[in-house]
């Protein structure tokens, strides 16, 4: 209480290193506090758990018995990366929801008031849901395997597949941050599933490939970044693709669109959460 | 250290829509003292915890905590306080534990000494047994013992505690203000909103009463006291005496009121110094034998209801009413 163990701080000026390792210090404990309210309630996360279990094996069953794709392959190992990215999009509502609730709690007010890096809130929520998309992807292989999908590349253009996709997760959760921010509350969050990403993750490759489609409908599907990541784990799997003779520039080159499409969007969406968080939290 | 202002505000002012939450406030805290901020719901205290604790901007005004600027030095503001606001500031799905060591690794402290500080406060205010559970099944008074807790993980030279007892039962209230007292007698500078005014009295040592978002008095509570400018004069004489009432007459505000027995005389008096030995006086001079003279000053309550207009004896009253009916 005394003037000595005040001092240190006002003399304090770190460096870059050191305010890095200070700011990934507050994204860490941020991080797992999240995973903490996860093990708390483990029914929150059965949109990467249960829903990618009972979705790959309905769309695989009930789907592809009718399903003859043109081309050849099985509909199988067609579907399993669809179904990877589908889950992936729908699940990367949990961003929205779980920022907006704490922007609504009593918390957010405590951790305003401590010299911790405000950032870490916006970025120790994506991290942790970025590691629950590793579990969903890990989950909607694993049934792929089960049920006979099989890669057939090495392991380092399978590895790559689930890179591509999770990044295009993590971007989608920014996106999310950005519309939970916006909204008022968490159950105007919810809403955003039905808004934003149900259209984003079903007009697309995802299910059905787009040459039988309307033209117009087929010109979104196969410029939806959501195609183009399916199309590029496709390719980096192995797997039947038939949008590979698409005439339109992200089909052509999917893995190389998917990554583009990824970076955009943070690039777009990582300064806009910043601007909402200031904005959302001054009154 | 001790004549150094730790909190200064100079013409604050924030408005909300239609709300002129704070209106052109001045306040100044000493090193080491208590300042209570008194004022009914709505006056605007809250919003000026809000200001002084980085929370929001005002509109106008500027105001320094510790030597540094609210809105320009904000972060170097933030290591300096500590603040439990009125609704609890809790992570509701960690444990007790896991709140103060998150807050304390957040405020930059090695995770092991995050852990025995967490420790120690939790010991201190009496929360081991509970440390470990989930905060969502606490009781009111755990969780504002856990927010106070949280508010001292690093030892904060300034701290804001925003109607700490709202809410508490006796008990709870008497232990929050041993926690307080014992803060402050470590040398903190303590900024006490309060609806009560028995808190500010026992605790306070200025106090700055607020409504619609402006200062209406400050001073000690000794001073507010005088400052309605009327006591409460009573006498009792040895025995009756004929001219004794009309001696009292001259010093009373309004009437004096005599005992059955004609010994007991009360009045209401201007305050002034040296009053008890010119009533002495005059009665002696008069003949009358004084065996007791006492001057009561108004309570704060009686100041309270002055300084806003608001009747807070017949609030009361009417809500008692209330309830037996």
């Amino acid at each position: 209480m005394s003037a000595t163990t005040v001092l240190p701080a006002e003399v304090y000026a770190p460096g870059l290193f050191e305010r890095l390792r200070s700011w990934w210090g507050d994204v860490w404990v941020m991080t797992r506090r999240n995973l903490i309210h996860i093990s708390r309630e483990p029914m929150q996360l059965s949109d990467v758990t249960i829903q990618p279990v009972l979705f790959t094996l309905l769309f695989i069953y009930v789907f592809g018995s009718a399903m003859v794709l043109a081309g050849g392959g099985s509909y199988k190992a067609f579907a399993l990366a669809g179904l990877l990215v589908m889950n992936l999009t729908t699940s990367s509502v949990g961003t929205a929801i779980g920022l907006s609730t704490d922007l609504a709690t009593g918390v957010i007010n405590r951790l305003r008031t401590l010299p911790m890096s405000p950032t870490s809130i916006l970025v120790g929520r994506t991290i942790s849901d970025l590691l629950a998309a590793a579990l969903c992807s890990t989950i909607v292989a694993a049934t792929g395997l089960a049920v006979g999908w099989r890669p057939t590349t090495g392991l380092a253009e399978v590895l790559a597949g689930f890179g591509v996709a999770l990044l295009f997760s993590f971007a989608l959760s920014w996106m999310n941050a950005c519309l939970g921010m916006a909204v008022s509350g968490a159950e105007s969050a919810q809403g955003i599933v039905f808004i934003v990403i149900f259209p984003l993750a079903f007009v697309s490759n995802v299910f059905v490939p787009t040459q039988g489609m309307p033209s117009w409908l087929a010109t979104i599907a196969n410029w939806n970044p959501v195609s183009a990541v399916a199309s590029a784990c496709r390719v980096l799997f192995g797997n039947p693709n038939p949008s590979g003779t698409i005439q339109a520039w992200p089909m052509q080159h999917p893995v190389a669109a998917a990554v583009i499409w990824s970076l955009a969007l943070l690039a777009v969406a990582v300064p806009l959460a910043g601007r909402l968080y200031v904005r959302r939290t001054r009154d | 250290m001790n004549q150094q202002m730790m909190i200064e505000a100079a013409a604050l002012s924030k408005r909300y829509g239609d709300t002129q939450a704070l209106d052109k406030v001045d306040l100044e805290v000493p090193a080491g003292s208590i300042l209570g901020v008194l004022g009914p719901n709505g006056a605007g205290k809250t919003t000026g915890v809000r200001i002084l604790t980085t929370l929001t901007a005002p509109d106008s005004g500027r105001a320094w905590v510790a030597g540094h600027d609210v809105v320009t030095d904000a972060p170097a503001v933030r290591r300096k306080i500590g603040v439990t606001g009125q609704d609890a500031t809790l992570d509701e799905a960690l444990t007790g534990r896991q709140n103060l060591v998150m807050v304390g690794q957040l405020s930059r402290l090695p995770r092991s000494q995050a852990r025995s500080r967490a420790a120690e406060l939790l010991g201190l205010f009496e929360l081991d047994d509970a440390a470990d559970r989930v905060v969502k099944g606490y009781s009111g008074g755990m969780r504002r013992r856990l927010d106070l807790a949280a508010s001292l993980v690093m030892r904060p030279p300034v701290l804001f505690l925003d109607e700490p007892t709202t809410g508490l039962d006796p008990t709870g209230r008497q232990r929050m203000w041993g926690v307080i007292r014992g803060l402050v007698s470590e040398g903190v500078t303590l900024w006490l909103t309060t609806q009560y005014l028995d808190e500010a009295d026992a605790l306070a040592d200025s106090i700055a009463v607020i409504d619609h978002g402006r200062v209406i008095a400050q001073g000690t509570p000794r001073e507010l006291k005088s400052a309605t400018g009327s006591q409460l004069l009573e006498v009792t004489l040895s025995a009756l005496h004929a001219g004794a009432a009309a001696t009292v007459a001259g010093f009373a505000l309004g009437v004096v009121t005599v005992s059955d027995d004609g010994r007991r005389l009360r009045a209401v008096v201007r305050s002034e110094s040296g009053l008890a030995t010119a009533v002495l006086r005059a009665l002696d001079a008069a003949g009358a034998l004084v065996d007791d003279i006492a001057i009561h000053q108004p309570s704060l309550d009686d100041v309270f209801a002055t300084l806003t207009g608001a009747d807070t004896a017949a609030e009361s009253s009417a809500i008692v009413e209330g309830v037996l009916a």
